[in-house]
């Protein structure tokens, strides 16, 4: 019987992290080891902590948490020789709605991660790391403690990685159930045992994170990427994408079409061969309404925007972003008022409250909102909900804010319709 | 000397240290930065977003109390985009702010209700339910109304950094968030209500002052608590003669805006319904209230009577009365009565460390020394427990400026959380568990040394001696008990040359007069001489007055002016604020008796006691201003080599919630759990 994966992968993929995922017994070590495992480690352990960094930067991959910051810079950014020990985090507290690729990157082949927070370590002499999963993860969490303890007893974690006589300890940390914990300094304080709320910056992590040490944090994709990137030069990664925009990722379609899943596609791929080939189209012939393009965080495109190929400067030109790889379909059918409040439901109810207008402001909005569902929407709310959104924009203490107003300012902005609609007390049909 | 940087705020040139937080710069030059969160002891929050500013060439506004000024920056405070961002945010606050200001304590006083009528957003567009929960009793003086919390954190700070305590937290998250008390429904703690104080909207409200008064129809009146010795300034709210509030939110004093529970509510055993409010005189029946002039006229008889026989006084002076007070009762009891044996409950050995520090005159520390100076020792004491504010002061050295803390104590304290080196001893072993640091100490660049009773005589003699040897500039407080214990002993409260103690007078068996002035020594000691009489000027009917031939009923430290000297040997004045019918000060008294003996004491007003005072007792010829004008003046009363004296030394060992016999007059010091007996038992800790 073959292999029950999360959705059939299409041929149209370019596999270079998810290469193993189809195949039997692909979480385990020996079969990561029979298909190019820990090739990358050995070579990386005989090289330069700053060529790893510029192999890396090289590649030009870009953090695969959502804000896609070079990830060869923040690595040089870590003291690798300060007299305090350096410390890896592995960001696996993949919440942003709309995105499920992390979980599969574990679940199939927590080993290729393991290399690329080893090969972190190299280039930042780190010999500790912590996987910090969300907690309703759960089920992951025992998968990378059995994917952890195998690497131990095998030999590619403790005190002589590989043979190499270099000691590595990684440990798996369970979230706690917040949204909030994936900004990279809440996830910190969660780590250490604290409430989870951001930390100001600077100092950055790099500086002074986990407990004060310089800390190397990345999502779990940016360090799954690590291996290939290493052990077929980042040159080669690089030109699988876009300039600037090296490589491939993992986009998880979802909404409104016939193959949702999670595709590895490379950077600048196009969005609408994206909805159309890869992920099968929408449903019925029905025409494309808006894409949500890297997560909920992400201002909506309407149909007519998303003629554009995926990469991030594209969608920094049209005033949005690839986010975190969670691409949402909507179809002519979406009610954009129900999803908008769906949205807001979500940040309010994950807004840490530690900032004024976060934790007011997406209360206030959710509100409005449900307010404007139930049928008791006023003309003035319409431009309330934008005036809101934006008071909270660029005023929160971490982006969470902006998280929840962008979305909310592009969906009243470009759906104002809908929202008109409900005044004349129609609601569209769901 | 920092580097300076120039930046430009509002148009206008301003220099400043480079790495200064943005907000206190421009605060220092008198531009209004709004903010919440934002407390210059406390740790940054930026988490109320009221202070954002415009800073030229950063794309997003920035907050103003984490951002450090930097050379050529170009900020604006007033700026459409920084108005309408403060806007923004009142009104994000108001949304589930209950909008109940008639009715709120902090209606008047209140930072939201200030920042809404400058910055705007009085109207508001929420037309949505607000959250609601409802209010909590979280002690008998802690009261938390949840939805009036702006979640500043101020009290979570000044709990835990402050007081050292931690007793609160944040529960939930999201707009349900909520301030929590460690207990999960209850406080234990040290009861201070530094939250409540530090709280900018009327959240935390307490529980003996909520509901009493509008705040605009108080008058507030700074004097000095009549507690410990550590001589805080409490601004006590007055509305018509009563005190209903304890606080110092406008920061005068050497204790900022620190009290504990005894400073901010131990002021109601004045209104107790058991004060004396009238002269009494044993009788067969009990004691009968009788006029002042009788009474007055009876004693002066009876005193001037025994002086005539040569008889035999003893008179016991109190830690609590003015300085101006006890030299009058000093100066009494010497020239007018003819006597030595004149003493108080002393409960340091001020004597031994005068003398051993005779001709060091820089080696008395003050209150602020004790927040500047790179290293504290402290040996023998529970200053969390005795000297909450020298305890609240270490803790702040150590959080701004790191400060090396050393306790040696016979158990543990709160100073351990901040100490490099905690020694526990034995009661005795205090001195081998200094001379164990001795290495490190020697390492320090200046060290004050706080040390309670157990270091006496001999053994504080060799502390000194160890201070002097480790080679760096040691300074020393040596602790005593209450509001004027260290001014009963500088203003000669003493039995000197050949005076009686107070246990030998106590002991005397030929003893023909008592006079004991606010003091309780017959609580715990019999009075051996038969035929001596009594008389008590107290505050309440306390085990010495019981016996006493006549009471006279004493005004209490906040009804009179005068000045005290706290444990640091600073001078401060007091304030009368209350006023009870039938009272008078002890001076008045002193004064009216020597008037009725034919006594040329000179003139009983304070101002004029504190010229004389100033004039002939050394190192007490302080600037007049200063004290005056409310400050803190030091005093150096090292002049030379100081005389043994006969007595007992003991501290009282009074923790948090007790203050002697003054404390089982306090309701709330008896109200709340921590006090003695209650929640942990007899221990009292």
């Amino acid at each position: 019987m073959a292999k029950q994966l999360f959705n059939q992968p299409s041929p149209l993929e370019t596999m270079v992290l998810s290469k193993r995922f189809a195949l039997e017994g692909s979480e385990t070590l020996d079969v990561y080891l029979k298909n190019d495992g820990f090739k990358a480690f050995l070579k990386a352990k005989e090289m330069t902590p700053e060529a790893i960094i510029d192999e890396v930067k090289a590649s030009a991959l870009r953090g695969r948490g959502g804000a896609g910051f070079p990830t060869g810079l923040k690595w040089s950014f870590v003291p690798r020789t300060s007299p305090k020990p350096r410390v890896i985090v592995v960001n696996a507290d993949e919440s942003e709605p709309g995105t499920c690729k992390d979980r599969l990157l574990i679940e199939y082949d927590p080993h290729q991660m393991i290399e690329g927070i080893l090969i972190a370590g190299l280039a930042v002499d780190a010999h500790v790391g912590y996987v910090y999963i969300r907690g309703e993860y759960r089920y992951l969490i025992e998968k990378m403690d059995r994917a952890i303890a195998e690497a131990y007893s095998k030999g590619y974690l403790g005190n002589n990685v590989a043979g190499t006589g270099w000691k590595f300890d990684l440990y798996t940390h369970s979230g706690a159930g917040a949204y909030e914990c994936g900004e990279e300094t809440a996830l910190l304080d969660s780590l250490e045992g604290k409430r989870g709320i951001p930390r100001m910056k600077p100092p950055f992590p790099a500086v002074a994170g986990a407990w004060g040490l310089p800390t190397l944090l990345n999502n779990v994709e940016t360090f799954s990427a690590i291996p290939p990137i290493i052990r077929d030069g980042g040159a080669a990664f690089a030109a699988l994408g876009t300039p600037k925009n090296g490589g491939t990722r993992l986009v998880c379609i979802s909404g409104h079409v016939n193959k949702p899943g999670v595709y590895e596609l490379p950077l600048g791929f196009p969005m609408m061969k994206a909805i159309d080939e890869v992920a099968g189209g929408i449903p019925g012939g029905r025409k494309l309404k808006a894409v949500v393009p890297g997560g909920s965080s992400c201002p909506i495109l309407t149909a007519s925007e998303c003629d554009i190929p995926m990469d991030y400067d594209t969608l920094a030109k049209i005033g949005s972003m690839l986010g975190s790889g969670g691409m949402v379909v909507l179809d002519e059918t979406t009610d954009m008022v129900r999803f908008a409040l769906r949205i807001m439901r979500f940040y309010q109810h994950e807004s840490c409250g530690w900032c004024i207008p976060c934790r007011e402001g997406t209360t206030w909005l959710r509100k409005i909102l449900q307010r404007f569902y139930e049928g008791h929407g006023r003309r003035e709310d319409i431009s309330l909900l934008g005036e809101l959104s934006k008071n909270m924009l660029g005023r929160t203490f971490c982006a969470l804010g902006d998280a929840a107003a962008m979305p909310t300012i592009s969906i009243v902005e470009k759906f104002t319709e809908d929202f008109e609609r409900y005044l004349a007390r129609e609601t569209v049909a769901v | 000397m920092a580097e300076l940087v120039k930046l430009n705020i509002n148009g206008r040139e301003i220099q400043a240290e480079k790495g200064a937080l943005l907000i206190e710069v421009a605060r220092q030059n008198g531009i209004e930065v709004p903010a919440f969160c934002y407390h210059e002891d406390y740790t940054l929050q930026a988490a109320c977003r009221m202070c954002l500013v415009e800073i030229e060439k950063t794309p997003k506004l920035q907050v103003g109390c984490t951002t450090p000024v930097a050379e050529g920056m170009v900020v604006h405070t007033e700026s459409d985009v920084v108005k309408k961002a403060r806007k923004g945010t009142l009104e994000f606050l108001l949304t589930n702010h209950p909008l109940d200001c008639p009715v709120c304590d902090k209606g008047g006083e209140c930072e939201l209700q200030d920042m809404v009528f400058r910055y705007g957003a009085g109207e508001s567009r929420f037309v949505e339910r607000k959250h609601h929960v409802d209010e909590k009793q979280w002690s008998p003086v802690v009261f938390f109304d949840a939805p009036r919390c702006i979640l500043c954190y101020r009290c979570v700070r000044a709990c835990n950094e402050g007081m050292g305590v931690g007793a609160l937290g944040i529960g939930n998250r999201g707009v349900i968030s909520e301030i929590v008390p460690n207990q999960g429904d209850h406080l234990e703690c040290d009861e201070c209500g530094a939250c409540i104080d530090i709280c900018p909207v009327g959240a935390l409200t307490s529980g003996s002052y909520r509901y009493q008064t509008r705040p605009w129809e108080m008058d507030h009146v700074g004097t000095i608590c009549t507690h410990c010795a550590d001589g805080c300034k409490t601004t006590l709210g007055v509305r018509v003669d009563k005190i209903v509030r304890g606080n110092n939110r406008d920061r005068s004093g050497i204790n900022n805006e620190f009290l504990c529970v005894k400073g901010r509510y131990a002021f109601d055993f004045v209104e107790h319904p058991e004060r004396l409010q009238s002269p009494m005189l044993k009788t067969a029946k009990g004691h009968e209230p009788i006029s002042w002039s009788k009474a007055i006229s009876l004693i002066a008889n009876k005193f001037g009577e025994t002086v005539l026989a040569g008889g035999k006084f003893g008179v016991v002076g109190s830690n609590h009365t003015t300085n101006e007070e006890n030299f009058f009762l000093a100066k009494f009891a010497r020239e007018g009565l003819g006597t030595k044996n004149i003493d108080h409950h002393r409960t340091g050995d001020l004597a031994t460390f005068f003398d051993a520090l005779s001709g060091k005159p820089d080696s008395l520390a003050s209150s602020g020394d004790l927040y500047n100076v790179k290293a504290v020792l402290v040996v023998g004491s529970d200053l969390a427990q005795q000297h909450p504010f020298l305890s609240f002061q270490i803790r702040a050295n150590f959080r701004h400026h790191n400060a090396h803390v050393y306790a040696v104590t016979s158990g543990p304290v709160r100073e351990d959380n901040q100490a490099i080196a905690s020694v526990r001893v034995q009661k005795g072993g205090e001195l081998a568990g200094v001379e164990s640091q001795r290495d490190k100490l020697k390492a320090e660049v200046n060290l004050v040394i706080v040390f309670g009773d157990a270091i006496q005589g001999d053994a504080l003699r060799k502390l000194v001696a160890f201070g002097d040897s480790l080679g760096i500039p040691v300074k020393y407080v040596c602790l005593v008990d209450y509001s004027n214990s260290r001014g009963a002993f500088d203003m000669g409260v003493l039995p000197r040359d050949g005076g009686l103690s107070r246990e030998q007078v106590l002991a005397a068996a030929d003893l023909d007069v008592l006079w004991v002035v606010g003091a309780n020594p017959l609580k715990n000691a019999a009075l051996a001489s038969k035929k001596a009489f009594v008389v008590v000027q107290d505050l309440f009917l306390s085990e010495t007055a019981q016996q006493a031939d006549i009471v006279l009923p004493a005004a209490s430290a906040y009804e009179k002016s005068g000045t005290v000297t706290n444990v640091c040997g600073e001078v401060q004045k007091l304030k009368a604020a209350a006023k009870v019918m039938g009272t008078k000060t002890d001076l008045e008294i002193f004064g009216l008796l020597a008037k009725e003996m034919g006594l040329n004491l000179g003139i009983w007003l304070p101002d004029k006691v504190f010229e004389e005072i100033r004039k002939t007792v050394h190192g007490y010829n302080v600037p007049l201003p200063i004290v005056a004008t409310g400050g803190a003046a030091p005093t150096m009363p090292l002049n030379g080599r100081v005389a043994a004296l006969p007595g007992s030394i003991a501290s009282a060992n009074d923790t948090l919630f007790t203050s002697g016999s003054l404390s089982k007059y306090s309701n709330v010091l008896n109200a709340v759990m921590e006090s003695p007996g209650k929640l942990y038992g007899g221990e009292g800790k």
